[in-house]
């Protein structure tokens, strides 16, 4: 896809690689972040979404490439990159026997912030949160979903430019993913440019302005949500007939018909012009060879068409790594 | 209200303040021990406990094996209770800093690692920070015990004048410190490299052993085996009891029969090794932290 303007691009990566080990976590990848969007990496777990993220966010070495944020090259200037981002973790990464307030004094401390803008700080952010009412209750007492938003208010305890989230939302239920969501894009249109990493396609189609799918550590399409599912072309037309072999032949030869993939039981078209139009003539052509349709189903790509399109396989949603999802069991540590 | 955008912060290391991360670490590891109020308390009766039950047991036995000993005229003899009330201020300074670096493994499992790491601190205030708040404990406990002690019997500060006392607490102080940094420098280095609290408590036990009893905390150690004397002799725990020695008993005593004869010198060495001692757990721990990954 377009690469952006370099003026614009808050964070560059240029041929990427990170390996543990003979696994190559990250294998050759390069995109750029422009400044004030929402920016998201969409893949499955083990994908490489991590490692990538903890090279930009300075926890990892670099091994082989380059990348700068907000900037400042990761490896020669990381100092300055740490001053300029803030983080919300994958894992929840709280102290349970601290209380909220102490969680926010304590980053901002750490980052050497003055006591009246840490106090003016703190005020804004529990407001911006909604965790007035628990700012001296201890981060063992709180939901799942508070401790969440509570490392958000975090991460922009110092009004960093670029705010990454790792999974901000692995392990909440629908509901505090939506609120969750919101805020997220609160504080986007407040400027801050966010970097988003994600299994949930749903997720990566509502917020982002551009995502990159990455896969086995690869990135292997970049683009808006709706540049991505229009690869794809317009709809998606499912069919099942009495002989899918000969259907597939006939079909191939259709203009409109821009790719077909074989199902168990069927196989999905998909066309380049509106599915509705098109309908008819498929209808009439597998008839007029003589076959019978079972079944039929038209519907516009989705994320997760693109990218099972592209990896060639569902998202495996295993949710939660081991270590947080004992996080929320225990409702804390 | 001030209201800044994204980017725009006021402040950072060049406002030349970040000298003194450390106290962040430091107000945050004070925070967790005020907290935990069971934890608290026990750390505190533990060596008051230790000084009136295996104190008195073994001062009631000692003393009565020594009374026949032959003493020199004008030598000054302590009991045992005032010989091994030394030996659990170092015993408890010695617990409580190999136990002061575990706050950083629940951190780096659990808890504000990652955050800490991320931000831009620099990371050998992680190190002083711990260090710092592992010696206000020990100066707490080490005070209790000299309290207690002395409420219980034991001889500390016996015919000193005030101003000779207030010198003897410093001077136990110092050694307290310095002997605890060294500790608390080797547990943070050792938990940020582990990842199991059960590990980590694996290797303390093994290090208290032989550093409590390879030293001279409860006998002398003139009779030990000749390797095991020189053990011994340069253990830290060893050379801080000395200074508590000094500095709450005195020069010259005979406890146990043996006695007891040291040169402002001899203190001075002992001091000195336990800032050597404190010196290479640093750069041990700067070199473990330096290398740290937690992701």
């Amino acid at each position: 896809m377009e690469h952006a303007d370099p003026e614009q691009a808050i964070i560059v990566v240029e041929n990427l690689e990170h390996r543990y080990g003979d696994f190559k976590a990250v294998d050759n990848i390069s995109f750029s972040v422009k400044k004030g969007e929402i920016f998201s990496f969409l893949g499955p777990n083990g994908a490489g979404k991590s490692t990538a993220i903890n090279i930009l966010i300075t926890l990892l070495f670099l091994q082989k490439g380059k990348a700068t944020v907000a900037g400042y090259d990761v490896t020669k200037d990381p100092q300055n990159v740490r001053e300029s981002i803030g983080i919300v973790f994958q894992d929840i990464t709280l102290d349970r026997d601290m209380t909220v307030w102490e969680i926010l004094e304590f980053h901002g401390r750490l980052y050497n912030m003055p006591e009246p803008e840490r106090r003016v700080r703190i005020d804004e952010l529990l407001k911006l949160v909604q965790l007035e009412a628990k700012r001296d209750a201890l981060t063992k007492r709180l939901s799942g979903g508070m401790k969440r938003r509570l490392e958000i208010a975090r991460g922009l305890m110092t009004r960093p430019k670029i705010l990454f989230l790792d999974e901000p939302t692995i392990g909440l239920d629908p509901q505090t993913r939506m609120r969750m969501w919101e805020y997220i894009k609160g504080v986007n249109e407040e400027g801050t440019t966010i970097f988003l990493t994600t299994h949930y396609m749903d997720e990566a189609d509502l917020l982002s302005d551009r995502i990159s799918i990455i896969d086995h550590g690869k990135v292997i399409i970049s683009g808006t949500s709706w540049e991505l599912k229009n690869t794809l072309g317009q709809d998606i037309i499912y069919l099942e007939t009495n002989n899918n072999g000969a259907a597939v032949q006939i079909l191939r030869g259709l203009p409109s018909v821009r790719e077909i993939k074989e199902k168990s039981h069927g196989f999905t078209l998909m066309v380049n012009e509106d599915g509705t139009k098109i309908l008819p003539t498929i209808i009439d052509t597998i008839r007029n060879a003589g076959m019978e349709i079972t079944t039929i189903n038209l519907k516009k790509p989705t994320m997760d068409d693109v990218f099972v399109f592209y990896t060639g396989k569902d998202l495996r949603d295993d949710g939660a790594s081991p270590a947080r999802a004992q996080h929320l069991r225990a409702g804390g540590r | 209200m001030v209201h800044l955008p994204p980017g725009h912060n006021t402040f950072g290391p060049g406002d030349g303040n970040m000298t003194y991360g450390f106290m962040t670490i430091y107000w945050r590891d004070m925070i967790r021990f005020v907290r935990f109020r069971t934890l608290l308390v026990s750390s505190l009766l533990q060596p008051a406990l230790w000084l009136a039950f295996f104190g008195i047991a073994m001062s009631s036995n000692f003393d009565k094996l020594t009374a026949g000993m032959p003493v020199p005229a004008g030598a000054y003899v302590v009991g045992y209770l005032t010989f091994m009330g030394a030996g659990i201020i170092a015993m408890t300074t010695l617990f409580t800093s190999l136990f002061g670096g575990i706050v950083i493994l629940f951190d780096k499992n659990w808890g504000l690692m990652r955050e800490i790491l991320a931000s831009p601190m620099d990371r050998n205030h992680i190190i002083f920070g711990i260090g710092l708040s592992g010696v206000t404990k020990s100066f707490i406990q080490a005070i209790i015990i000299m309290g207690f002690g002395i409420l219980i019997g034991t001889a500390f500060f016996a015919g000193f004048t005030p101003f000779q006392t207030v010198i003897g607490v410093a001077g136990i102080l110092a050694f307290v410190a310095m002997f605890a940094l060294g500790f608390l420098f080797l547990s943070a280095a050792i938990a940020i490299s582990m990842e199991s609290p059960e590990g980590l408590q694996g290797v303390i036990t093994l290090l208290t052993m032989p550093i409590f009893f390879a030293s001279n905390a409860l006998y002398p150690i003139d009779t030990f085996p000749e390797i095991l004397k020189i053990i011994s002799v340069y253990n830290p725990m060893t050379l801080l009891i000395t200074g508590i020695r000094y500095f709450a008993i005195g020069p010259d005593f005979i406890a146990l029969g043996k006695h007891y004869a040291y040169t402002p010198m001899d203190i001075a060495w002992a001091f000195g090794g336990l800032a050597i001692f404190s010196v290479i757990m640093f750069i041990f721990a700067w070199w473990r932290f330096r290398k740290a990954v937690v992701t």
